[in-house]
């Protein structure tokens, strides 16, 4: 039998389009063109309708209302304007308490004979009388500084939430256990008073696993804090429903269920609580003013009907998935010692699969399978040289990051695929173990961290 | 990223791939790398009275470029004077793979791995026979890229 090459298999990279969601598409990247925001004239009406329908085809698959739908450029841009967005709304930073509050005593004592003015216009109003009676901690109280979030998160939620360190907020990054899954005592303990919103990944992208989201939903609503999950990698493959989970912001991609590049949502709760967000972009209001910038008709178009077919055939489409994942996975276990699956064995997506190769470098393990598309947690797969940051904080050696390979599968990836990557993988790794003086030194029984290596 | 073709032929037809024994006297070997950074070469020779490198032997556990520079040097060295091992620089195996600065430690690795092998042969004699070998070097220092 011939296989068409190369075979794509990195589904938690990006996914193709589906055939139907291009053909939804098609109509508003040709003749039907208007601007979603023209009140004017049909054209726009026409383009506002489509938005809409996509905006309750979305709302759909995560339970959510249509308002509630804030159409975005992606989950990056989702990511950042949830965590940015709440923090700026919702919180302060100690700095700023006690900028006015000085400004506050200034004008209670009389050192400051314009007071007033002297508030950066950004606090809004403050009535510096009442912050000199009370304190600014407890005339501010309820607008904490702080914000808790996974080791294991997208970088688009660690480097948002670094932005916020710079400004003077404080993150806790949770560790996780060796399975990928955050402790919830651990997130319980972390809470304070001081504490405005929690961002817990749902299924995390390169390994997988599937976090303990309405546990963690749960734990916020009883403590008040906002809780916000990136859930790319999730919505579309697995179930999910932001009132069961109670999660009040929640970031979605199109182009991660089978929609097009460059357009994502992010869900914004309406009611309770009635979430409020800082806009991170400034323009003609959009989007209920939390996401300036004329819509991208077609793209959110499209992120609708993957919503739609997501919603009607994930069921099934999940159950095959994990067949061909547990068919590739004992395939492999039967011929090869030595390898293991990183993250937790059951609660994870349905087509992920990241394994490690002892003794073989993930980078030279994707060169030796180049017609098949997969990524690595090797740290030769990036500039920086260090292994994968998901992978460090499970607690997975830096030897088995470097062997680690990510198998995505998806809506279009086939048994004969399957079959075929599993074998070739098989003899690859054998050959490379061949090739390898660790696995020969493993096989004489030498115990390789007895070994003194240099390290460079 | 796109692979240099002498590191793919190098790569996918790795030449002198193989363990020679260790308790050899005529054999060096050098190990040289670190798991946890993702690369360890072991390289060896075995020399005959001449001084001549009879046969190299390699197994690498790295990239591709690892692979293709320890297969690289085995190649060169074998047949030669061990003076030429040792002379060896890691800037020749870099020219004559074309590796981009990001695999430059790659090369490296390599020079390390040869130079502690002819290390490893020279204390092996020392220790073994009362005439010294020629000039023989202090402990190479092993990896560091």
């Amino acid at each position: 039998m011939t296989m068409k090459l190369p075979i794509y298999m990195d589904y938690n990279s990006t996914t193709p389009m589906d055939p139907r969601v291009r053909e939804a598409m098609t109509p508003y990247e040709t003749d039907t063109f208007g601007n979603a925001a023209s009140r004017s004239h049909s054209y726009g009406w026409v383009a506002e309708e489509a938005v809409e329908k996509a905006r309750e085809q979305v709302a759909n698959l995560i339970g959510a209302t249509a308002p509630e739908i804030i159409f975005t450029s992606g989950a990056t841009e989702s990511d950042n304007l949830a965590l940015k967005g709440v923090a700026h709304m919702y919180g302060m930073t100690k700095a700023d308490k006690l900028l006015l509050e000085t400004i506050a005593k200034g004008h209670r004592d009389g050192s400051l004979s314009d007071a007033e003015k002297m508030i950066p216009p950004r606090f809004g109003s403050v009535d510096l009388d009442a912050l000199a009676d009370q304190g600014a901690a407890e005339y501010f109280s309820g607008r904490g500084d702080h914000i808790i979030t996974v080791e294991t998160e997208h970088k688009a939620i660690l480097d948002s939430a670094k932005r916020l360190e710079k400004e003077g907020y404080r993150v806790t990054y949770l560790p996780v256990q060796a399975n990928g899954l955050i402790r919830l005592e651990e997130l319980e303990a972390a809470i304070t008073e001081d504490t405005i919103l929690v961002s817990v990944m749902f299924a995390n992208n390169e390994i997988g696993v599937i976090q303990p989201v309405a546990e963690i939903g749960a734990l916020c609503r009883k403590h008040k804090v906002l809780f916000h999950t990136d859930a790319v990698q999730a919505v579309g493959k697995v179930p999910v429903d932001v009132n069961e989970m109670n999660i009040d912001l929640l970031s979605i991609s199109a182009h991660k269920m089978y929609g097009p590049k460059g357009v994502g949502a992010l869900y914004v709760r309406r009611r309770r609580p009635r979430v409020r967000l800082e806009a991170t972009i400034d323009g003609g209001g959009h989007e209920r003013g939390m996401r300036s910038g004329t819509l991208n008709v077609a793209g959110i178009v499209g992120l609708g009907a993957a919503a739609e077919v997501c919603a009607r055939d994930m069921s099934a489409e999940a159950e095959r998935l994990v067949g061909l994942r547990d068919r590739f996975w004992n395939r492999l276990k039967s011929e090869l010692d030595e390898i293991f699956m990183n993250g937790h064995e059951e609660q994870r997506l349905p087509g992920n699969a990241n394994i490690s190769f002892a003794f073989v470098e993930g980078e030279a393990m994707m060169m030796a399978i180049k017609d098949v598309a997969v990524s690595s947690g090797s740290a030769c797969t990036s500039a920086s040289l260090e292994p994968s940051y998901v992978l460090r904080a499970l607690g997975v050696g830096d030897e088995l990051a470097h062997s680690s390979i990510r198998f995505g599968f998806g809506r279009f990836t086939t048994e004969e695929e399957v079959d075929y990557v599993a074998d070739l993988v098989i003899g690859r790794v054998k050959k490379l173990r061949d090739m390898s003086p660790l696995y020969e030194m493993h096989q004489q029984g030498i115990d390789l961290s007895t070994i003194e290596w240099a390290a460079h | 990223m796109a692979y240099n073709d002498k590191v793919i032929d190098h790569y996918e037809n790795p030449r002198n791939v193989g363990s020679m024994s260790h308790e050899d006297p005529d054999v060096g070997t050098g190990l040289v790398g670190a798991p946890a950074c993702g690369d360890v070469m072991r390289l060896q020779i075995k020399v005959n009275a001449e001084g001549i490198i009879e046969d190299a032997k390699f197994k690498t556990f790295g990239c591709g470029s690892a692979i293709a520079s320890s297969s690289l040097v085995t190649e060169w060295v074998k047949g030669k004077p061990l003076e030429y091992a040792e002379q060896l620089q890691n800037t020749e195996i870099v020219k004559e793979l074309s590796l981009p600065p990001v695999k430059v430690h790659c090369s490296v690795l390599a020079e390390d791995a040869i130079k502690a092998a002819v290390a490893d042969w020279r204390a092996k004699k020392g220790a073994k026979s009362e005439t010294p070998a020629p000039d023989a070097p202090a402990a190479e220092e092993s990896a560091q890229a």
